[in-house]
């Protein structure tokens, strides 16, 4: 992102916070499925869902430089927790059922960062795969509460605004999703172009030098992983609230796996790198898996040596590189 | 107390299995620092490029175990040299993905060639069974992996210790800027580190087959074991990585003898708890 | 600025690369979507399954009453209950199949009960094997089995063939939990007791430790449950490893144990194995021998079990029905008045849909692995007729 040198501190940070006109453009355009693919509107909101969490984990890595391997954790535990709600307590509320579910993800996201704050590199891999299988476990484990393998079903809430209920072709799940989506995206592009976002990038370059800005490393750490903890608790819930189900796979190590893959196909740091990676690897997925079922797995895997060896800024970051190259080329 | 001794010897069976899996991972990442999660493939190919060796060729399952060792590892530098070296000053990142990407091609290549259902084993008749002194059950199988095992950290240890090129190894674990300097070729010395460890992995998909099994999903599935292993082990460490195989091997039979309602939850919450207790693994050294 | 734009233009390329119209719906076609679990841990199954419905499809031509028939294959990539609904969603919106059907894992057959009620569309289940699935939709009909189905019946003729006491072993979740549930109940209520249980994790076949725990406290008789994928083979290799299958102890189990796809590889382990089940490759009946025969052509030393037996009988359900309304399925209603109480001549034995419950009616046959001809098949020796699933 270029922006212009100036001594203005306010401009600096004020500069990068601005609406761009193709920014809006992206997001009317991620409406158009409603209007142009009505039948495809199950996919697309499945998209969403996984846009929303693969931007948790930008937060995270893309800016924090976290690497978590267990991330699929939090959205699990969002996840349940809204199939719990609805299913024992009864409370059938659809937003405010999204919002309780987010912050049990976020407290869970807190009590993790306590412990992942001091380890780094291979010991953070490590952990976080190890609480991500930990969690799948005792999941499966406590099948009283979360349905073991089976699963919770049949989890409906209440109609949005007292009218809207989950249709056939999935345009309530479909907008519903969306909105969700843009407005914690509103709020994270807030927060990264923040003075307190900008000293997570600092985190992320060279975590031994902040101190000496009077960074509180770790406080800063713990911050960002329980807001990324909320985000993808909320997706979490967002997924059980418009299929009605979850299951273990909410947990798991694949999920985890999968919303890396989508972020780094995507790009990391640059907060639209989760929303073009899901799209990107979600749509591929179901047109390759069309074809052959079983081997797609050979294609993605291919797709994603290639874009580290070759486009290691992802899908966004290699157009960036492009546009940027086009404009000095003219 | 037979009792015990029954859980321990099978525990430690295991444990040498586990060992075997995940040595090769813990000199390599010890040495090039480099993440590499299709280690567990190569575990894979040697499983069935062994079943291969017996179904269409008819060779012996003792013989397919050296040509495991020797097919994979020799298999594995194609895949070192065209895409792990690009990669060795680049973050743990890129190194976790591009190898996500190869276990994604490696799974879906096994299913492709081999199909999806379970592979078998032909063992000779001397390796099934059991002999029981003095009511515990010693079986001949898990008698062998212990000898395999003892065998292969043995060699390993020695090679390290005692031969020119284990002193090379050591010195570029140690500080590989200090050892370019002293004129020791650093690449070859990884390359045949690389082709060694991921031959051990081989040899130890090979062995698997008998003890759990071999499908496509292997990989995924024994990706997760053997990366605890290595890292409550310590990078770079031959008895720190035998003495957590042997770890988690036994307190995984423990675990499901003595409270099988907690099943294979102990093993995680025994290797995080450690893992946060000593990052660096129980005789790493470095991160 | 740049990265914004190049967002903007990756969104719209990919947007547009996803342009593809809902397919039109031919008047002489019938449709039906297959869902099942082709890539991940079901893999396997789910290949058996789609083998039995190619085989009759091959046997039986594509066309029934004048219609065409169309199968429409899906991936759910595991049990994930999202993908089952996206799936089930698209199949019936965009596709406008007549029927959806397969589904290996419960949780998948689960998520997509209020999808095919809302939308009305008949649903054959090949595979999925917990009783609630039927009563989750008035539109589900299963052609398959139960585990309590084939579970009770066991424990039944234990308790008739002087067993008295049985410790169970069976794999930590959902089916294995209704075994354990389903065999204790049966047996009990027969005058049996179970002396001891335990719940086995399904992530890593390494049984020594039970093998062992079970060996220690001697009970008369085991009973077993694990799915069919690779933890059988490892299960029996460490019973006979530690002597339990010469000894005493009577080792009785479901079918999934001694399956037909992997019982050769359990070799002389698995002999003498009792165990109870629907369908066994060595089932003698006429059809039976045609449909192995067909089957071995076709794809060769692979043998045929349940699965594909499930995915075979599952077709013939279905042109059965579509031959009973001439081709017309255009009435949910009807079509589900024309499964119940249908009554099809399987690989297996002779099967019957219940018409109030819609799950399937069928024999439940008790066998024991026994080497014929070289090769280890079960074979059965007794059986218990129209054994309803228990469950409901």
């Amino acid at each position: 992102m270029a922006t212009p040198i100036t001594t203005d501190p306010r401009r600096a940070i004020a500069e990068p916070l601005r609406w761009r006109w193709y920014e809006a453009a992206f997001w009317l355009v991620l409406l158009l499925p409603y209007l142009l693919f009505p039948t495809y509107l199950a996919l697309a909101s499945q998209i969403a869902i996984a846009a929303l969490f693969a931007l948790s984990l930008d937060l995270i890595l893309g800016y924090a430089g976290v690497i978590s391997l267990g991330h699929a954790a939090f959205f699990g535990i969002g996840a349940y927790f809204a199939a719990i709600l609805v299913q024992r307590w009864g409370w059938r509320e659809p937003f405010s059922g999204l919002l309780l579910s987010g912050a049990v993800a976020a407290a869970a996201g807190y009590v993790a960062a306590l412990l992942i704050v001091k380890v780094s590199r291979l010991a953070l891999l490590m952990v976080t795969l190890g609480m991500g299988v930990l969690l799948g476990e005792a999941a499966n484990q406590l099948g009283w509460l979360t349905g073991g393998n089976d699963g919770l079903h049949e989890i409906a809430v209440l109609p949005l605004f007292g009218r809207f209920t989950f249709d056939l072709y999935g345009r309530t799940a479909f907008l519903y999703a969306f909105a969700v989506l843009l407005l914690l995206f509103l709020a994270a592009r807030r927060i990264v172009q923040s003075p307190f976002g900008l000293s997570l990038r600092g985190l992320r370059e060279n975590a031994a030098r902040m101190p000496a800005l009077g960074t509180p490393n770790r406080r800063r750490l713990r911050t960002i992983y329980t807001i990324a903890a909320f985000y993808a608790g909320v997706a979490g819930a967002l997924l059980t609230q418009t299929i009605g189900s979850v299951a273990l796979e909410a947990l798991g190590f694949q999920r985890s796996a999968e919303v890396l893959i989508m972020l780094v196909l995507g790009g990391t740091g640059r907060l639209y790198g989760g929303i073009v990676g899901s799209i990107l690897f979600l749509v591929a997925r179901d047109q390759l898996a069309d074809m052959n079922p079983q081997y797609w797995f050979f294609w993605i895997g291919l797709l994603l040596i290639l874009v580290v060896l070759f486009i290691p800024g992802g899908i966004v970051g290699g157009v960036a590189k492009l546009w940027t190259r086009i404009g000095r080329g003219s | 107390m037979t009792h015990l001794l029954g859980v321990l010897f099978d525990g430690l069976a295991y444990g040498m299995l586990l060992f075997v899996l995940s040595v090769g991972l813990s000199v390599t990442m010890g040495l090039m620092g480099f993440v590499n999660l299709a280690h567990s493939a190569f575990a894979m190919l040697g499983g069935y490029l062994s079943v291969t060796l017996m179904q269409r060729a008819g060779v012996p399952f003792l013989a397919t175990l050296p040509i495991a060792f020797v097919l994979v590892g020799a298999f594995s530098t194609i895949f070192e040299r065209t895409l792990y070296r690009p990669l060795y000053l680049a973050g743990e990142l890129d190194q976790v993905l591009l190898t996500i990407g190869l276990v994604l091609m490696a799974i879906a290549s096994c299913a492709y060639l081999w199909g999806t259902q379970q592979q078998g084993v032909n063992l000779p008749p001397y390796l099934f069974g059991r002999f029981s002194p003095f009511g515990i059950d010693l079986g001949y199988y898990r008698l062998f992996l212990i000898a395999v095992g003892a065998v292969i950290a043995v060699a390993l240890v020695f090679g390290l210790e005692r031969t020119r090129f284990g002193a090379q190894i050591r010195a570029a674990v140690d500080n590989q800027r200090m050892a370019r300097g002293l004129g020791i070729d650093v690449n070859r010395v990884f390359a045949l580190t690389f082709a060694v460890g991921s031959g051990l992995a081989g040899l130890g998909g090979a062995l698997a087959i008998n003890m759990v099994g071999l499908d496509p999903n292997f990989a995924t599935k024994y990706l997760v074991y053997v990366l605890l292993v290595v890292s409550v082990g310590g990078l770079g460490s031959v008895g720190g990585t035998f003495a957590a195989a042997v770890l988690l091997g036994i307190s995984d039979v423990a675990g499901k003898y003595y409270v099988p309602e907690a099943g294979a939850f102990i093993i995680y919450a025994v290797m995080v708890a450690l893992l946060l207790w000593r990052p660096a693994g129980l005789f790493g050294r470095r991160v | 600025m740049h990265r914004i734009a190049s967002g903007l233009l990756g969104g719209l390329a990919l947007a547009a690369l996803a342009a593809w119209a809902p397919s039109a719906h031919a008047a002489d076609t019938i449709k039906i979507g297959f869902v099942a679990e082709f890539s991940g841990a079901f893999a396997d199954a789910s290949r058996e399954m789609d083998d039995g419905i190619k085989l009759y499809m091959k046997e039986h031509g594509d066309t029934v009453a004048g219609k065409k028939i169309e199968i429409i294959r899906r991936d759910t990539g595991g049990p994930k209950p999202e993908e089952a609904k996206r799936l089930a969603q698209e199949l019936i919106v965009r596709d406008n199949v007549d029927f959806l059907m397969g589904f290996v894992v419960t949780p998948n057959a689960l998520a997509v009960a209020d999808v095919i009620t809302q939308a009305k569309k008949p649903t054959v289940i090949m595979n999925a094997a917990t009783s609630i699935i039927t009563t989750k939709s008035p539109y589900f009909v299963r052609v398959s089995f139960t585990v309590p189905q084939v579970t009770a019946p066991l424990a039944v003729w234990a308790t008739k063939n002087g067993v008295k006491q049985a410790y169970t072993m069976v794999s930590d979740y959902g089916p294995g939990i209704d075994a354990e549930n389903s065999f204790k109940k049966a047996f009990e209520a027969n005058g049996g007791t179970v002396v001891g249980s335990v719940r086995m994790p399904l992530t890593s076949p390494e049984f020594s430790a039970y093998a062992q725990k079970v060996k220690d406290l001697g009970p008369q008789a085991i009973f077993v449950f694990v799915p069919s994928n690779d933890q059988p083979t490892q299960l029996m290799k460490t019973f006979a490893e530690r002597g339990l299958t010469t000894s005493t102890i009577k080792i009785i189990a479901t079918g999934d144990v001694t399956e037909d796809a992997v019982l050769e590889q359990e070799g002389d382990a698995a002999l003498g194995l009792i165990t109870s089940h629907h369908y066994s490759y060595a089932h003698d009946s006429q059809l039976n021998k045609q449909f192995v025969a067909a089957f071995a052509k076709e794809y060769g030393a692979l043998r045929p079990d349940f699965l594909a037996v499930g995915g075979y009988d599952g077709m013939a359900a279905i042109y059965a029905v579509i031959e009973k309304l001439k081709g017309d399925v255009s009435d949910p209603e009807k079509v589900m008045e024309a499964f119940k109480g249908l009554r099809i001549e399987s690989p297996r034995g002779p099967i019957v849909i219940d018409p109030e419950t819609r799950d399937v009616i069928q024999t439940v046959y008790i066998r024991r692995v026994e080497r014929v001809d070289g090769k280890l098949v079960n074979a059965e020796f007794d059986k218990i007729e129209n054994v309803k699933d228990p469950g409901k």
